[in-house]
């Protein structure tokens, strides 16, 4: 267990915006990286880390530990503050994102040795399938622990997504949990006119998935959708999670240019302000600070 | 050396059935997955005798893939095939992000290699899965010459390594020579015959027509060393680099495209530690056909009566050479 592990959604979200600080600062460094889904992920990689996941910093590879498998790698920055937020790693590491020798590579990779990171990934539609590889372990082994994947919408296109949906389906993997970024965009634009996923409650259904949709950014909304999934029997839960790209920054929320994009020195400032409510010295926010 | 004698035709694919089989009883780590013809590539024995650590999946190469990776990441050692153009193309990005990038301990079959799958046709005839498999980081390559050795190789696979392997066999009963007490070592070329005026580097079923081609070459006055490179990656170094020094001139033979396999990885070692003048028995650049096995192997060329007259032709070159 994390030592700051709470259910009350207030502190939730007061981690979510040190969350989201230390990501916008992290990005703003390594000028370069995918900020908008980053951001609008912070209230579900809070929530999972400090109220739903049975995890411990201490002991990364404790065997009962609920597993994360993060798809969409491209929102590592998410991934990494969260983890050192959590205590996996000093936060000032948050500073090496993207840079030569670092533990917090672009897109997840172990081979690095990053405490916490669970799989190596980025090409997407391979997330879900490695995590119903680990739920059929679990079952195997009748373990305890559960398998929580988050998956992008724009990444539901890939066909074999809907290959592991099956499998886990089929298999009964009723200890596998996925979090779809139901953010409603992708590089190209709108998830709708790139190519439709509605209707996607009716898609996971018809796969034999238990259902459950609720706000993104909503840490109370979040915690009851985990709740609701967290005892079912005989089927896998996906938790389709409205989110707004960017969500916390208004000047960017929902806008799909900020996909792959990151601040310069100033926005930065400007964007930690906002996050603070406050004003900040010019050192504080120039984006060299954690 | 003792000389090679055919026990009788057997296809590879018993040998890899086999040893998984013989794996699953000793340790209950492993875990077979099958999608959909489990028969045709010899698991379905496993399958049988441990329900409980089969899983199975369906014609969703992709998600296989992945499943093996989830499973070897919670420390189960998954074993997985199907036919090898499948295995590794359809499949060649979840192989390189989720098992070689990860480094995970999955054993992925590759059933029906080369043109010998026969009336199947070009779309079945695994002919470039050596080529994708062993320019993936971490992935190690294993090509067995017969039945008996699949086993062996698909034992060590399992039970005596780490990271991912690619281990190809084949569907035609060819001839089964080897001794199951002939030890199997990843990574180390085995000596078949000696030899000093050429070498045949050979792997899969074109050893033992490297073994014909080599006695033939013995009646013309030529003495041939043969090779069995069972495992093209990581590539015997020693042996290979070794050969070249002390026989001058190196014929690859495979039932692969020459290009990217058995013949590419040698000729790359060869060119940067000794170069020798060298011959390529395999396919060149095409699809297979369908036919009687035989016969294909007949009309691409990968037959002992090719290897013998590259081996003549190659004398000749070292010789001019000088
Ligand atoms: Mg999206």
């Amino acid at each position: 267990m994390t030592l700051r592990q709470t259910k009350d959604p207030e502190k939730l979200n007061q981690i979510a915006t040190e969350i989201r600080k230390s990501v916008i600062q992290s990005l703003t460094e390594a000028g370069s990286g995918h900020l908008g889904g980053s951001l609008g992920l912070a209230d579900v990689f809070t929530v999972l880390y400090f109220s739903v996941l049975h995890h411990n910093p201490l002991d990364p590879k404790w065997p009962d530990r609920d597993r994360l498998i993060l798809s969409i790698g491209h929102v590592a920055p998410v991934l990494y503050a969260t983890l050192a937020h959590a205590g996996y790693f000093p936060l000032v590491e948050l500073h090496s994102l993207r840079k030569l020798g670092s533990r917090l590579q672009g897109h997840p990779g172990r081979e690095h040795g990053l405490p916490g990171l669970e799989l190596s990934a980025g090409s997407l539609g391979q997330g879900l399938s490695v995590a119903v590889g680990m739920a059929i372990a679990g079952k195997l082994d009748l373990r305890m622990h559960k398998i929580y994947a988050i998956l992008g919408d724009g990444e539901l296109q890939e066909g074999s997504v809907w290959e592991s949906a099956m499998a886990a389906a089929h298999h009964h993997l009723n200890n596998l949990i996925v979090i779809v970024d139901r953010n409603g965009v992708q590089i190209d634009g709108k998830t709708e006119d790139v190519m439709r996923l509605e209707p996607l409650e009716e898609k996971w259904k018809s796969f034999g998935w238990q259902v459950e949709c609720c706000d993104g950014n909503n840490t109370g909304q979040l915690l009851e959708a985990f709740n609701k999934v967290y005892g079912i029997i005989d089927k896998p839960s996906v938790i389709i999670a409205h989110t707004r790209m960017g969500k916390g920054i208004k000047s960017i929320e929902g806008n799909f240019h900020w996909h792959g994009k990151v601040p310069d020195p100033d926005q930065a400032k400007e964007f930690l302000r906002e996050l603070s409510g406050i004003e900040q010295t010019v050192d504080e926010a120039s984006g060299n600070k954690i | 050396m003792v000389p090679f004698i055919n026990r009788g035709n057997k296809p590879t694919k018993t040998g890899f059935g086999e040893g998984l089989l013989e794996a699953g009883k000793r340790n209950h780590s492993v875990i077979a997955i099958g999608a959909d013809i489990t028969t045709s590539v010899g698991i379905n024995l496993f399958a049988e005798t441990f329900p409980d650590r089969f899983i199975s999946l369906g014609i969703a190469e992709q998600n296989c893939i992945g499943v093996a990776t989830g499973l070897a990441l919670e420390g189960k050692i998954p074993v997985f095939s199907t036919y090898g153009v499948f295995a590794t193309f359809r499949a060649a990005d979840q192989i390189r992000i989720s098992v070689c990038y990860n480094n995970v301990h999955v054993i992925i079959g590759g059933a029906h290699a080369g043109v010998s799958v026969g009336p199947d046709g070009a779309t079945h005839q695994a002919l470039e899965d050596i080529a994708v498999m062993r320019v993936m980081p971490n992935m190690s390559v294993l090509s067995p010459c017969d039945a008996t050795q699949t086993k062996l190789a698909t034992l060590a696979a399992i039970e005596n390594y780490q990271g991912p392997v690619y281990i190809r066999f084949g569907r035609e009963a060819m001839p089964d020579f080897t001794e199951s007490s002939l030890p199997f070592k990843i990574g180390k070329a085995q000596l078949f015959r000696e030899g000093y005026d050429l070498t045949i580097a050979a792997t899969g079923h074109l050893v033992w027509e490297a073994l014909m081609a080599a006695e033939e070459l013995q009646a013309h006055g030529i003495s041939a060393r043969v090779l069995n490179v069972h495992t093209i990656k990581p590539l015997d170094e020693e042996a290979i680099v070794r050969a070249a020094r002390e026989t001058g001139a190196i014929i690859t033979a495979e039932e692969h495209q020459v290009a990217g396999g058995l013949g590419g990885a040698v000729a790359e070692m060869v060119t940067r530690y000794c170069p020798v003048p060298m011959e390529f028995v395999g396919m060149n650049d095409r699809f297979g056909e369908s036919g009687n096995a035989i016969a294909l192997m007949e009309k691409y060329g990968m037959t002992a009566s090719m290897i013998f007259k590259c081996g003549l032709r190659l004398v000749d070159r070292k010789i001019k050479n000088g």
